[in-house]
């Protein structure tokens, strides 16, 4: 019977052993999938050419160009703006939830940031065309609304509610002494928030803007929808741009297998792994480190 | 250290713990005999809760540590290979510093013990409850609201509701660690009575860092100090003419 | 006294600007709130919810959309909520410190980060390749599955980690095996947290688009999905194609608004499920 038991416990352990390995084969697998789809495409492209050039056409009956340059950019264009609008904003609106607001408002305000955290991204694409873009049109005397500060917007309105819950628990975090001693050498709340408080949970909010970006490197209904897809290198912020979420999505269902084209997209997909990957990975350094010390 | 012999139900040889590479014991040789009230003592870290919980490798859990040396039960060494941790830790009860009740109904927290080892029929378990709440002089109080939350018990009742559940699985030792640092004056000088009872039927060893506690409801003593064993003997001279300086130092007060 | 003073007015604008970005983020949500309540909500009707779309998807219903969506957020649950619930489990109870189980807790927290586009292209070749089970809701279903288990492992784990020590180990000192004292002393508690963290994340992947544009979500069905090899249509990727993809872009905005609030309506629906859910365990403990 005891025998039985501890048999009974071996082979449970070894269950839920399998299914926490899972995590990391899952990981290991879209690493290596996305790698071995992608390598084929160097085959006839470049590296230097894929990851500098500016020209994207792949099916030009003349020559196939394969350079994602206008993509990335636009990628980081789009990021860029975002993280502009949502920083200063998420920041803000962190501090004042963790110092300024009545707890009661806290306890109103925190599960409707978790609304807005779960509308799904196609939704924001679809008021993104529906509100922002004839919005946006009429601001800038331009024909359409479909750009990057279209997406930027979007993408900020996505990354807030990562930024504010991540930001307002570093804030929270912080020592209440620290805060005390600022307010005992007759500093205003104000300036103890800004001056103490924001520095002494610095690396946590840093890290909640990392995740925040890595969302919005990521997002691809929204920006599909929302900012016009133009292949051309992006002139500036009232250009339509086409991110590298974007092109996989849009030209993925129409690509013939088991040509470079096919391959390439994997190749986008691989170099989107790779950078929200860094960027996650950061900001968990960060994190962790925090935590740490906090400990 | 001579000691007067009886059965030794628990025997310690040159004992070594670690906690990585933090030694909290060093050669550590305690007998704990039979039908007798053991008592560890000694200020605060100097390994007494670590101690105790080793005798029914409740440390275990514990990653990354490590135990050296031998712990007899009965004469067996309880890391021996054939040994069933599982089943150790039913014959070794054990009594937490904080009561730890389980959420469930007072007849619950005491049938939970004989429910995993698989008892099923209700009379049974009915007569062992009773029988455990009694013999943790707290029938009495509780017998009219068996299906009440434990929670709802006060700290030394709930208390006395772990030991009454630790009764329940018929274990041969009790270990209390600190059992009474989490309770009030009065609720201490029952489960001190209780203590006391539990002698005739079982082996006892408690962690104190109350040393009139210690005086009044044990047998033997054991003084620790920084990890290792300074002195041990029968409870009465221990507290009259303790051999070692430090021990009379430490029980007279001048430190801890 | 000047100082003093200039301190105040500082401490008034700050706040004041603080309280206008908070008032700006909640007036965005119930702008898009409003706007597809308002415009949505004209279009909702029984047929609408109950019936096909007709004559090439300008009238009719999204019934096949919400079902699709339904089911395949069944073959997510399926695979994402025991696996997730299991290696929480190993996680938070049975792992030691070490290489094995930081290496699994990386993998963890990135895989959470990986973009969902990126789900969908390991999807493609892992199910509809590989495995060959082509463009089909079980395919989707199974990529959107991938997607969730990092969040349902981490819901999970810190409902795991609001159970007590003492628990356990007053239930290892009774003499209860690892996994009696788990199944019998923590999961009982913990399950209400799991399952509200499960129910979170699943709500997610049912709003989820990009993962399943290429493994198995149909432009147009004119039938239900037969069996789990079958093409569906999805809430999403409906509203997706109605607002960018059809001919008469103009003349479908009211089936686009209806598809966003049905979908808005089943995402949040399920959020307070699982706060209804949390809420309502817990008083029962009590």
């Amino acid at each position: 019977m005891r025998k039985w038991a501890s048999l009974e416990e071996s082979v449970i352990r070894a269950f839920f052993l399998t299914c926490g390995i899972l995590a990391v084969l899952v990981l290991v697998g879209i690493f290596a999938t996305l790698l071995s789809t992608a390598v084929p495409a160097f085959k006839e492209i470049h590296l230097s050419e894929f990851l500098l050039k500016k020209n994207w056409d792949p099916t030009s009956p003349e020559k196939a160009e394969y350079g994602i340059l206008s993509m990335i950019v636009s990628t980081l264009m789009v990021t860029g703006g975002a993280l502009l609008l949502a920083v200063p904003i998420g920041i803000g609106v962190a501090a004042y939830l963790s110092d300024v607001a009545h707890w009661r408002v806290r306890e109103i305000v925190k599960p409707i940031v978790e609304i807005l955290a779960g509308i799904p991204s196609v939704v924001v694409g679809f008021l993104g065309i529906v509100l922002f873009g004839p919005a946006i049109a009429k601001i800038f005397h331009i024909g359409n609304g479909l750009n990057a500060v279209n997406g930027s917007v979007l993408l900020a309105i996505m990354s807030l509610p990562t930024i504010i819950s991540i930001s307002e628990d570093a804030l929270n975090a912080v020592p209440q002494a620290y805060g005390e001693a600022s307010l005992a050498l007759g500093a205003s709340r104000w300036q103890t928030l800004f001056r103490v408080k924001v520095p002494a949970a610095l690396s946590g909010i840093i890290a909640a803007c990392m995740l925040g970006m890595g969302r919005a490197i990521g997002e691809t209904m929204t920006v599909l929808m929302a900012t016009g897809n133009a292949r051309a290198f992006p002139h500036g912020f009232l250009s339509s741009v086409r991110t590298m979420t974007a092109n996989v999505a849009i030209e993925l269902g129409e690509v013939p297998y088991d040509t470079t084209h096919y391959y390439a997209l994997f190749a986008i997909g691989l170099v989107l792994f790779v950078m929200t990957f860094i960027v996650n990975l950061v900001a968990d350094v960060i994190l962790r480190k925090y935590q740490e010390r906090e400990q | 250290m001579n000691v007067e012999t009886g059965i030794a139900k628990i025997e310690t040889r040159d004992l070594d713990f670690y906690y990585g590479p933090t030694r909290a014991l060093k050669r550590v040789n305690v007998s704990c005999y039979k039908n007798r009230v053991t008592a560890i003592i000694g200020p605060s870290g100097c390994g007494k809760s670590t101690f105790i919980r080793t005798l029914n490798r409740m440390n275990d859990v514990i990653p990354g540590t490590r135990v050296e040396g031998t712990i007899l039960l009965d004469g067996k060494d309880v890391h021996a290979p054939d040994v069933d941790v599982v089943e150790l830790r039913r014959r070794v009860g054990m009594v937490f510093q904080k009561p730890n009740p389980f959420p469930k109904s007072i007849f619950d927290n005491i049938a939970y013990g004989l429910r995993i080892n698989g008892m099923k029929d209700k009379r049974k378990l009915e007569e062992v409850v009773v029988r455990s709440l009694r013999g943790a002089a707290l029938w009495e109080e509780v017998k009219d609201r068996l299906d009440e939350n434990a929670f709802a018990l006060s700290g030394g009742q709930q208390q006395r509701l772990c030991i009454a559940r630790a009764l329940a699985v018929e274990p041969e030792v009790i270990l209390f660690d600190e059992p009474c640092s989490a309770i009030d004056p009065i609720a201490t000088a029952k489960v001190e009575d209780l203590i006391e009872t539990l002698e005739k039927s079982y082996t006892v060893v408690i962690v104190t860092h109350n040393m009139q506690q210690a005086a009044r409801v044990s047998d033997y003593t054991a003084f620790m100090m920084l990890g290792e064993l300074v002195e041990f003997d029968v409870t009465e001279k221990i507290f009259t003419n303790p051999v070692n300086k430090l021990t009379e130092e430490y029980i007279t007060g001048r430190f801890g | 006294m000047k100082q003093a003073r200039r301190k105040k007015i500082a401490q008034f604008l700050g706040f004041f600007l603080l309280r206008a970005g908070l008032t700006l983020v909640l007036a965005i949500l119930l702008l898009f709130l409003y706007d597809i309540g308002r415009k949505g909500g004209g279009t909702i009707s029984w047929e609408f919810l109950s019936q096909a779309p007709r004559k090439g998807m300008t009238e009719g219903g999204i019934f096949p959309a919400i079902f699709g969506t339904f089911l395949v957020t069944l073959i997510t649950a399926i695979l994402a909520v025991p696996l997730g619930m299991c290696a929480a489990i190993y996680l938070n109870e049975y792992a030691t410190q070490g290489r094995l189980t930081r290496l699994i807790r990386l993998s963890i927290r990135n895989l959470s980060g990986v973009p969902s586009i990126v789900y969908g292209l390991f999807g493609v070749i892992l199910f509809v390749n590989i495995m060959r089970f082509g463009t089909s809701v079980l395919s989707a279903g199974l990529t959107l599955g991938l997607m969730t288990l990092p969040w349902t492992i981490t819901a999970s784990e810190e409902a795991l980690k609001t159970v007590p020590n003492s628990y356990r180990e007053g239930a290892l000192a009774l003499g209860a095996t690892k996994w009696q004292s788990i199944r019998t002393n923590v999961l009982p508690y913990a399950v209400p947290g799991m399952l509200t963290g499960t129910v979170l994340g699943l709500a997610r992947a049912a709003g989820e688009t990009a993962p399943i544009l290429f493994t198995g979500a149909a432009f147009f069905l004119p039938y239900l999905p037969k069996s789990l090899g079958d093409q569906f249509m999805a809430l999403p990727y409906h509203l997706y194609i109605m607002a960018t993809q059809h001919h008469q872009i103009e003349q479908v905005r009211p089936i686009a608004y209806g598809t966003a609030l049905v979908l808005i309506v089943l995402v949040l629906g399920m959020n307070m499920t699982a706060v209804v859910i949390r809420y309502r365990l817990r008083r029962k403990r009590r």
